[in-house]
């Protein structure tokens, strides 16, 4: 059973200060169409509400990828296949490749995008566990200006989010890691393509004299949003390669998870496997 | 209550304007009101492939496109994938190796076949693999599908 097709309005605004103009006539009221690839599941199952849509694929503002010394910032409607295919993802951003490569398949990784991955705030999404790991920030626009956000700060709860009604999500920047880095990105699902995660990790650590000198882990698929690992990193930070406090930090990662049971795996299943991935991500640590 | 749009595409090459509900999917457009029954409808979640088609030349799943936003676009389905009365190299290549079983994927295979050859002339194995992964082949009759890609793309080099 699909949606009744009358129910569903779409306004396509013709720039970003006309999309800001009429989210703030009527906050609340237009739910974002980026891709479509998340929405328009939902719609064809028959579980979409009656919808005002603000059509936001057309604004060139929130389009494309800028790079400076110390950022790479990409607009809101980046997608999948964008991040895949942009050169200075790959040196800088390893692991949001691989979350690039991991999420659907090609018919979707052309059409969705990275803002919608982050704002549609499924706790399985493949990108945000990179951009955790990468400290990433987001810009918010609104009539009433640009504000910033830590992404780590902006889950809030299972879809609940630091976005007030009459705010958008403009730009996603992340800073290029210096120094000697180690990048770790794993998602297991039922196949390499089309699935949705069971349990994703990703890390970023940067090494000097031998030792975890910073450390950020994301974590997808094991809490009601997408999280830090901040039990994890402080067992580890600090600490040398040669001696990494293996066994506390699988016991930490314990406290930074909230799985639970339901159609792709158990509870019991997530915990261990990502614990599992932390103990692989260690050994790959330590052998650099 | 939405009203309809006047929906501008180009599809095969043949400009189109159709009256649609703006959030009507571009899967019903084409096989409802151009009446181009080639691209399928298999899970209407993203998941299958049967209705992959090329949105400005790229491959998507048709199924999860609002009218909206294929105003202006450039759409190729299976059926404007022949050179006139000839088929392409693809589906020649489909015809040799029985890469068809109940036939079902098969438009689908084929767009994301001939997206790939496009972008990666002579892909291998891994390629093709990861070019296809989009598109389920409940036949199971996958290996037969790479052997015909393979001479595809072979055809298409020494074209």
């Amino acid at each position: 059973m699909r949606g009744y097709l009358p129910d569903f309005d779409v306004r396509v605004p013709a720039s970003l200060s006309e999309a800001l103009e009429l989210m703030a006539q009527a906050p609340g009221t237009y739910t974002p169409l980026a891709g479509g690839t998340d929405l328009m599941v939902v719609y064809n199952a028959g579980r979409l509400k009656p919808t005002r849509f603000l059509d936001l694929s057309r604004l060139a503002e929130l389009r494309g990828i800028e790079e400076d010394a110390t950022s790479l910032r990409f607009g809101a409607l980046t997608t999948f296949t964008e991040l895949r295919e942009c050169r200075a993802v790959h040196q800088h951003f390893p692991n949001l490749v691989k979350s690039a490569r991991a999420t659907g398949a090609l018919a979707i990784q052309n059409r969705g995008t990275l803002a919608g991955n982050i704002a549609n705030a499924s706790p399985a999404a493949d990108t945000p566990p990179s951009l955790l790991a990468y400290g990433a920030e987001l810009e918010l626009v609104s009539p009433r200006g640009l504000r910033r956000v830590a992404y780590d700060q902006f889950h809030q709860g299972y879809k609940c989010l630091d976005l007030a009604a009459d705010e958008l999500l403009a730009k996603i920047i992340v800073p290029k890691p210096s120094g000697r880095g180690f990048h770790y990105f794993r998602k297991v699902g039922t196949r390499q393509a089309q699935a949705i995660s069971k349990t994703c990790l990703a890390a970023y650590a940067r090494i000097e004299d031998g030792c975890v000198a910073e450390l950020r882990i994301g974590l997808g698929s094991v809490a009601p949003a997408p999280v830090r690992a901040r039990n994890a990193e402080a067992a580890l930070l600090g600490q040398p390669l040669a001696s990494l406090p293996v066994a506390a930090a699988r016991e930490a990662l314990l406290a930074d998870m909230s799985p639970i049971d339901d159609i792709r795996a158990t509870a019991h299943y997530r915990s261990v496997v990502t614990r599992n991935l932390l103990g692989q991500m260690l050994r790959e640590l330590a052998s650099l | 209550m939405a009203e309809r749009i006047d929906l501008n595409l180009k599809v095969n090459g043949a400009d189109h304007s159709v009256s649609v509900h703006p959030f009507a999917r571009l899967l019903d457009v084409l096989r409802e009101d151009l009446r181009l029954t080639g691209t399928k409808e298999g899970c209407g979640e993203g998941e299958c492939g049967a209705c992959s088609v090329l949105l400005n030349g790229r491959v998507v799943n048709s199924c999860l496109v609002p009218a909206v936003q294929a105003q202006g676009a450039e759409v190729v389905t299976v059926e404007g994938l022949a050179e006139g009365e000839n088929l392409s190299s693809l589906q020649a290549a489909f015809l040799v190796h029985n890469g068809a079983q109940c036939g079902f994927c098969t438009p689908g295979m084929l767009v994301s076949a001939t997206d790939l050859i496009h972008r990666c002339p002579n892909p291998s194995d891994d390629e093709i693999r990861d070019g296809l992964a989009g598109n389920l082949c409940r036949c199971t009759g996958y290996a037969k599908i790479l052997d015909a890609v393979h001479t595809a793309a072979e055809r298409e080099a020494a074209r």
